[in-house]
């Protein structure tokens, strides 16, 4: 199988997000970066699926320049090789919309040449959330789709994809090649070792720059939403507390 | 919980490791109304000590680090919370195998059992997941392990508010520090102003910014160590608890690599230096995991997994052990790799601990709870006091510079005699140009860049031939020259002259100056005006606080004189004591006088040819001063002398030193001058004569009696710790300062070794010599004697062995000397009855 991954260098954030001055975006000077968890777990269904049918795994990003870390994250996974699509020289650069992303990575897959038979998203990404890329990659390309996937199996031509929903669980058979957008819950993505990270710096990675692309949408600015305020009550000490915690449990449902 | 007090005896600020063990000691200590606040939650609050690796190494070079580390881990003993495992550290290198043996003699003197060293076979036996053939050898120490640094911490507050003695609030973040007439008031806090006399900042990271809130300075850089932890590691599977493994530390990569529980910890002080600034450093909220733990910058460890995967690849080369969690932890790095600890000079009852490692902080908290108590604390913490530092090393600058430098010898070999390299010619005396032009090395001492030889006598050597010692060995020859025991035997000979800008100058004038310089002194200090005063201060306890010159220059006005290295702590502790009524006030004239010392039998002929005042014996004795004119210069001239010849100390305003030199270096050509350095001054002139050095004979740890430097009378004057000096001359003494000599300097391998100090003395057996008072005897200084021909060790030895003729050993890499008590008490080898010196 051949499989394409697509991720995204998302901040880590803490508790607390403080934006830029002008509120364009998040300041992430003392941030840390990471791979949205959805594509981390993407990431990992595509190392798994070759290692049970064979074949190779890409793992490919649009970003700036320093999202190199995270196709290097993907490839100590796992991944065989990584294309990079760079939108700027660092995390100040401007961020490109999901259409505009969309036809990019379109754009790149063709150009690739490899015939994948499998294009894992994350279902959406964990900083600005559009839920759109998979859908209009699959669009341009012309590919079956399924969104908010947490479970995976393929038979030979055809893909099993299970999709929870607030009653239960809707389970859908494609053909491959497919689009498949995943969610958190697909796997317990591993942790890579030091062999893997080693490995992973001598993987190759195509690196192309990209000129902007204007695809409709115009941030204004950035609101942070209200402050979500934790309130402790001391309930008592000692055995004098018990009466106290029946009563929040049970107010819980959870006695 | 109990309401924010608006009042406390004393305000503990951070509740890390540092400020639960200063909670903790204050309470046993007898404190009371004790408050503890931290700005984080409990029990662990965010800093440095959240994330610490935990491990306790137990051998330090340095005598007092190791001290407060062998007293942390009886007092986490004590607390249940520390694991032995044992521990190696691994060489890679000759040179590193080398460094190790160095590593056990320095355990020996201070006091660590059950050391050895170990074949890399050996050390496979103890870590069987460790590949030996990447490594030469080990030091296994038994006594290595780990703790649990939050849970001692809980329990040491515990311990405190069970007794009463303290309140705890977390969540509390300090916003201010109220100091009125020099004097720390009060604490404004988010929840409310305490109003209190003692502040404790034990705010690791964070320090310097509290400590700006009050004006004070401390002086640390908050620095990034890289560590990863990887699992689970299928080794570790059948293991009980938290360690079994002995932790390894592979030195010549600066990593350590540990068990912990199933997984085992990875860190490093090998990438590049990663400073911080404190006020850049993340709030809690702010932060991904914890305010100290940061992204992990991977690049920075890329080399380091390499060599972690060399040494232990069954484990880390497994694909199967993933990296589970991967931080840039902060910890706190000083100028000069020492914590900070102490009253700050600038704010009176504000005190900094900071810069303390989990290894010692609970050590360090009993030392400066004592300090806070009592001004006596058991282990001489003076290398690590707040007060040592000068203002240009309290510069961002210098900290940052020196705190980069530091870092990558966190695990390093690092020379005794090493200089820094970095922010050098802060303080350039008015010789500094002349010096340099004749060949001068400049060691640095306090800022000052100091000549300690001058590459222009490398002549002089053809003439002396053995003479010189010369040292085959490299590590014995580095940051050293045969020239300094040439510039010994030529000043010997005719005459030197020895730049000693570096002094600290102190004028104490005022109505009440003889008063308080009684009250200071062990010395009778009411002397005629123009008498030179070699003496000691003491602390309450009879502790050796300085030791230092003062000329009586007036009625009213007298000038203390003092080493560049003790200058500010001695400032502090004079200060410290002035009368509050205002008859007595101190300025500093370090940077108004420079000092030239003119010394050899020929000094008073030079000098005498270039001034008309009377130098003979009779009109210029021994221990007196005088104003002299050189020419146009003024100098004040005092006769006395460090390396055991007659001369002067010639004190000139710094912006006419220039000529001064250049006078007494055209006189002195048919005198046959040399210029001297630093290396004849401070050692070899000076073991020669056997005058002893604060911080290396001097400390609180040892008394005057016991240093031979009791005087026949005891003054009728009261001064501080007279009483506790008094005593001490009424018993025994359970040690004896002496003055030994090497037999024979040659090694198995013939060539002949130079001890330099800090190496144990050990007995015939190669036993060490312990004390009644458990002290170990080991070398307070080491150096050549080039006029008897013999290397010089300096020992407190206890009496039974402080006999002259004594046959004793010193181990010095691994191999044990032939030693010999030459003197025993102030005796100086050389001219034994001072004839030179009073000449």
């Amino acid at each position: 199988m051949n499989i394409l991954v697509c991720i995204k260098r998302v901040p880590l954030t803490g508790d607390k997000l403080v934006l830029t001055p002008d509120a364009q975006t998040l300041d992430t000077r003392l941030l840390g970066f990471t791979i949205s968890p959805h594509e981390e777990c993407a990431v990992e269904e595509a190392v798994r699926l070759v290692e049970k049918y064979g074949g190779s795994s890409v793992a490919l990003t649009l970003g700036v320049e320093p999202a190199t870390e995270q196709l290097r994250d993907a490839m100590a996974i796992g991944i065989d090789r990584a294309i990079h699509l760079v939108t700027g020289a660092d995390d100040n650069a401007p961020e490109w919309d999901p259409l505009a992303t969309a036809g990019a990575i379109a754009d790149a897959i063709r150009a690739d040449g490899a015939a994948f038979d499998l294009l894992l998203f994350g279902n959406e990404a964990a900083d600005s959330g559009g839920y759109q890329v998979g859908i209009r990659v699959a669009h341009t390309l012309d590919l079956p789709c399924v969104t908010g996937v947490k479970g995976l199996e393929v038979n030979g031509n055809m893909l099993t994809a299970k999709r929870e929903t607030a009653g239960g669980m809707e389970i859908f058979e494609l053909p491959l090649p497919a689009v498949v957008t995943v969610k958190e819950g697909l796997n317990l993505p591993r942790y890579p070792s030091l062999p893997g990270r080693l490995k992973a710096k001598k993987k190759p990675i195509v690196t192309s720059s990209l000129a902007w692309r204007d695809g409709g949408l115009e941030k204004l600015q950035l609101k942070l939403p209200p402050e979500q305020t934790h309130q402790a009550e001391m309930l008592g000490k000692g055995a004098d507390a018990a009466p106290r915690v029946v009563d929040v449990l049970e107010r819980l449902g959870l006695l | 919980m109990s309401e924010f007090p608006t009042q406390a005896n004393v305000v503990v600020i951070g509740a890390g490791i540092v400020g639960n063990s200063m909670a903790f000691h204050l309470s046993k200590l007898g404190w009371r109304d004790i408050v503890l606040l931290d700005k984080g939650p409990l029990p662990n609050p965010g800093g440095s000590t959240g994330h610490a690796s935990n491990f306790i190494f137990l051998v330090d070079h340095s005598k007092e680090m190791c001290k407060f580390t062998l007293d942390s881990v009886k007092q986490y003993k004590e607390l249940g919370v520390f694991t032995r495992s044992g521990g190696i550290e691994v060489a890679r290198t000759p040179e590193r195998m080398e460094e190790l043996k160095r590593r056990v003699a320095s355990g020996k003197s201070w006091g660590v059992q059950e050391m050895e060293l170990l074949s890399p076979q050996e050390v496979k036996q103890h870590v069987p997941f460790l590949d030996s053939n990447v490594i030469l050898g080990g030091f296994y120490t038994h006594g290595i392990g780990t703790v649990d640094s939050l849970r001692a911490g809980t329990l040491m507050r515990e311990y405190a508010q069970g007794i009463g003695a303290l309140q705890v609030f977390p969540n509390t973040e300090i916003t201010g520090l109220k100091v009125e007439n020099g004097h720390i008031r009060a604490v404004q806090t988010n929840k409310g102003t305490i109003h209190a006399n003692t502040v404790i900042i034990a705010c690791g990271i964070w320090s310097p910014r509290i400590a700006r809130m009050a004006g004070a300075h401390i002086s640390l850089t908050p620095a990034v160590h890289q560590m990863i932890s990887v699992g689970p590691v299928p080794q570790f599977a059948n293991t009980v608890g938290e360690i079994e493994f002995p932790i390894v530390r592979d030195m010549d990569t600066n990593m350590y690599e540990r068990q912990h529980g199933g997984d085992m910890e990875v860190g490093s002080y090998a990438h590049r230096p990663i400073l911080w600034e404190p006020d850049d450093i993340p709030s809690i909220e702010q932060a991904a995991l914890s305010p100290t733990e940061l992204p992990f910058t991977k690049p920075d460890f890329d080399l380091q997994m390499e060599q972690a995967l060399e040494l232990m690849p069954d484990i880390l080369g497994n694909e199967q052990v993933g990296i589970r969690y991967a931080i840039n932890g902060l910890l706190s790095l000083t100028p000069d790799g020492f914590p900070i600890l102490g009253e700050t000079p600038e704010v009176k009852g504000l005190w900094s601990v900071a810069a303390v490692w989990i290894k010692e902080a609970p050590g360090i908290a009993r030392a400066v709870a004592e300090w806070m108590t009592n001004g006596n604390p058991e282990i001489d913490p003076s290398g690590s006091d707040i007060a040592r530092f000068y203002d240009h090393q309290k510069t961002k600058f210098h900290a940052k510079a020196r705190s980069a430098e530091g870092f990558n010898k966190t695990y390093g070999i690092v020379h005794p005699r090493e200089q820094w390299s970095t922010n050098r010619q802060v303080r350039l005396s008015p010789f500094y140009t002349r010096e340099r032009e004749l060949g001068a090395v400049f060691f640095e001492t306090a800022g000052w860049e100091r000549p300690n030889w001058y590459e222009s006598n490398r002549k002089l050597l053809t003439g002396y031939g053995d003479r010189t010692m010369p040292r085959a060995n490299e590590w014995d020859a580095r940051w050293w020259s045969p020239i300094i025991n040439a510039e010994h035997l030529a000043m010997r000979e005719r005459v030197g002259m020895v730049d000693l800008s570096a002094f600290a100058i102190f004028d104490v004038t005022g109505p009440g100056t003889c008063d308080y310089m009684q009250k200071m002194a062990v010395a009778q200090m009411d002397v005629p005006v123009g008498r030179v005063v070699y003496t000691s201060l003491l602390n309450e306890h009879g502790g050796i606080k300085a030791d230092l010159t003062i000329m009586r220059l007036g009625p009213d006005h007298y000038r203390v004189v003092t080493g560049g290295f003790d200058g500010m702590r001695d400032k502090k502790w004079f200060t410290d004591h002035l009368p509050e009524d205002g008859t007595v006030q101190l300025s500093d004239l370090t940077s108004a006088w420079a000092t030239l010392g003119v010394w050899g039998p020929q000094a008073r002929a030079l000098l005498q040819s270039i001034t008309e005042t009377d130098l003979s014996n009779k009109a210029f004795p021994f221990g007196t001063c005088q104003w002299l004119e050189i020419e146009t210069v003024r100098v004040l001239a005092s006769r006395i002398s460090y390396v055991g010849e007659s001369g002067w100390e010639l004190y000139v305003p710094f912006e006419q030193g220039a000529r001064l030199w250049d006078l007494v270096w055209e006189a002195g050509q048919k005198f046959g001058i040399v210029p001297v350095g630093i290396g004849v001054y401070a050692t070899t002139g000076r073991l020669e004569k056997g005058y002893r050095a604060y911080g290396n004979e001097l400390e609180q740890e040892y008394n005057l009696v016991e240093a031979g430097m009791q005087r026949p009378q005891v003054k009728s004057q009261d001064f501080i710790g007279k009483a506790a000096y008094l005593e001490q001359r009424a018993k025994p003494p359970a040690a004896v300062l002496c003055t030994l000599t090497v037999d024979d300097n040659t090694s198995a391998s013939g060539v002949k070794r130079y001890m330099m100090g800090r190496e144990p003395i050990l007995d015939l057996e190669g036993e060490p010599l312990v004390d009644a008072h458990g002290r170990r005897s080991y070398v307070t200084s080491a150096g050549g004697g080039p006029s008897i021909g013999k290397h010089i060790l300096m020992s407190y030895l206890p009496p039974a062995y402080a006999k002259p003729g004594t046959k004793l050993k010193v181990e010095y890499f691994g191999e044990q000397y032939p030693v010999t008590v030459a003197a025993v008490g102030a005796t100086p080898l050389f001219d034994p009855s001072n004839e030179r010196v009073k000449a």
